[in-house]
């Protein structure tokens, strides 16, 4: 297990949800952007938050990631209200990866990766054997010790994309966060990163994601949760949430669902205004 | 576990029983480098003067060992200028790296943070005032203990008025600039209205100088650099992930507000002192940290070698307006000559990136 193999220490096999945010409501100043949400996170598997533009899923993910501070409700991290946590024990169980982070020029691969390692490590142990014998793990976990000694900055997208990855995973926690990793990735290495992000739960991981592209996140999510004005409005597999009246519901989207001619997942063919042939 | 078998992809650490560190030869290495130079130079700079003295007996001297002539003229007449160059230099170099690495631009320094231009406006207006509490301050805490107050001031007036749920870098810099633009107006519109002679006496103190530092000066410079220092220190680990931006070290485990404002506060107080002991010398704070960066190839300001290239640059430039130069020259010209100049490649090179 990925887990389990990146920092040695053998994880429960409790089926109760690691994460949850109950009753809380979230807001920038006085814009209430979440009301009263209550969601609970299923473990060792992939759940995906859906919703249109300004829905608040990141801001949901943000705040079971403890970036947002709820002014109401409280997120639970291991049966624990997270708020009361010290924010460095909180970073030794969920790792997180925000939207589009940016490296300063010339900084290498490891060097970033090796930063993940920063909630374990204390003044005066700033570097033992073990970050780097974790940090060369998460490294090969993701493919990329051969960019090791190259600048982030001279990567592609893609690769970019794998390194932060590989950050969080050095991190050397079994909950994941990740906000839309898939951002300004082409659709070649957005299937990349996503197969990446199968194989880290197919090792152990729970992973929490907000994904803007419906039929990626249909397709490699165990579970999706559907978001509309700041509450949730259905969530589940794939196979039972995806109906052509819950896109119409959440997204004004007219679409027709159909079955995926290579997976078994649900496929959405959008409908648009033009080209498009009817029965 | 056994950490020996890393492959040379990840940094190599450097292992004392329970303390360890990243490993890095080139930073360590061009660190102690340049801080072999400035030693250097600081022996050559206290062996020139009207007496000269050779640098044999300069070591000698410093160690303890010299003739009873020499010690007069090296420890009581030429360390204190000697000691305030390098102090200076390095209290500046910090606190630039400091707010570079905070503000995540190459072009913040406490020059535009307000420090040195509440500094200044504040100098100016006790020079050129007459008579009344201006006098009687000037006359209690001198003029250079009241421009670091007023330095003070404006820099932590520029921290609040940027402060909006946190501190954002461009905010930060864009409130610096047009409180530093205000301090500047006064200073102005008071020399053009003063006295010749007051406006005389101003321009000494703007430009920054180590002329005339005294042991007493020095003392309070070096001890609340090296407390400070102290600090940065301690907070610095903290720093690391910061440079990732707030979230991700957010996610790491970092409380980043309460981080960035103890090392925003170490950074004005340390220019504070810096424009206590030699005035508003300007430019080093800015120059040290990215010339740091660039011979330590590390890609942000290395917190130590900015400080020691600071120290370089303004003992160097004190050496060299003493020397080479026909008249003494205050060494704020001298830093302002190579640092406009340096300012000017750099926005070049990022212009045509």
């Amino acid at each position: 297990m990925v887990a389990q193999s990146i920092t040695g220490v053998e994880t429960g096999t409790d089926t109760a949800a690691r994460l949850a945010a109950r009753g809380v409501t979230v807001g920038y100043g006085a814009r209430t952007v979440i009301e009263d949400l209550d969601v609970a996170i299923p473990p060792g598997v992939i759940t995906t938050i859906i919703g249109p533009n300004g829905c608040g899923k990141s801001t949901l993910l943000r705040t079971l990631a403890r970036l947002l501070k709820p002014a109401g409700g409280t997120v639970v991290l291991d049966g624990e209200d997270i708020a009361g946590l010290r924010t460095r024990d909180v970073a030794k169980k969920l790792g997180l990866l925000p939207q589009a982070p940016v490296a300063p020029e010339g900084l290498t691969v490891s060097d970033l990766v090796a930063r993940g390692r920063h909630p374990h490590q204390s003044w005066l142990r700033q570097w033992s054997s073990d970050d780097a014998a974790v940090v060369e793990r998460a490294l090969a976990m993701t493919g990329v010790s051969d960019l090791a000694g190259r600048a982030v900055d001279t990567l592609s997208g893609g690769q970019r994309q794998r390194v932060w990855i590989s950050m969080t995973l050095a991190q050397g926690t079994d909950l994941l966060l990740l906000d839309e990793p898939t951002t300004y990735l082409d659709l070649a290495h957005a299937i990349d990163v996503l197969d990446l992000v199968s194989d880290l739960q197919g090792s152990g991981c729970t992973v929490v994601m907000v994904l803007h592209d419906l039929n990626l996140a249909v397709r490699y999510s165990d579970h999706l949760v559907v978001m509309r004005s700041g509450s949730i409005l259905a969530q589940g597999h794939p196979s039972d949430v995806i109906t052509a009246e819950l896109l119409h519901a959440a997204f004004g989207l007219r679409a027709r669902v159909i079955d995926d001619p290579v997976g078994d997942r649900p496929l959405i063919v959008p409908i648009g205004r033009t080209h498009v042939q009817l029965d | 576990m056994n950490g020996t078998d890393v492959k040379p992809s990840v940094a190599p650490g450097l292992r004392l029983g329970g303390v360890s560190f990243v490993w890095r030869p080139w930073l360590v290495l061009v660190t102690l480098l340049l801080a072999a130079v400035t030693f250097l130079v600081f022996c050559l700079s206290i062996g020139v003067g009207d007496f000269p003295i050779g640098l044999p007996r300069v070591l000698a001297t410093i160690l303890g060992r010299g003739e009873q002539v020499d010690e007069f003229v090296i420890m009581d007449l030429r360390m204190p200028r000697a000691l305030a160059g390098v102090v200076v230099g390095i209290a500046l170099g910090v606190s630039g790296a400091i707010t570079q690495s905070v503000a995540r631009n190459p072009l913040a320094s406490p020059d535009i943070l307000g420090i040195t231009g509440g500094a200044g406006a504040t100098a100016v207006f006790l020079v050129t005032a007459s008579g009344g509490t201006a006098a009687a301050i000037v006359d209690s805490v001198g003029v250079s203990a009241a421009a670091l107050v007023g330095g003070l001031g404006t820099g932590l007036l520029v921290y609040f008025l940027a402060w909006r749920r946190g501190i954002d870098g461009f905010r930060l810099i864009l409130i610096g600039i047009s409180v530093s633009a205000v301090t500047e107006a006064i200073t102005t519109w008071l020399l053009a209205t003063a006295d010749i002679r007051d406006v005389a006496r101003s321009q000494a103190w703007l430009v920054g100088s180590l002329d005339n530092r005294s042991w007493s000066e020095v003392q309070v410079a070096l001890w609340g650099t090296l407390v400070l220092l102290a600090v940065v220190a301690c907070v610095s680990f903290q720093f690391k992930p910061m440079h990732l931006g707030d979230d991700v070290a957010a996610g790491l485990g970092v409380r980043h507000s309460a981080v960035r404002a103890a090392l925003l506060l170490c950074a004005v107080l340390l220019a504070g002192v810096a424009v206590s002991a030699a005035g508003p010398v300007p430019f080093v704070a800015l120059v040290a940290p990215q010339a740091a960066m660039r011979l330590t190839r590390s890609p942000t300001p290395p917190i130590p070698a900015s400080g020691v290239v600071g120290a370089l640059l303004l003992t160097g430039s004190d050496l060299l307006a003493r020397t080479a130069l026909p008249v003494g020259l205050p060494v704020g010209v001298v830093t302002a000559a190579i640092g406009g100049p340096f300012l000017v490649h750099l926005l070049v090179r990022a212009n045509r990136r």
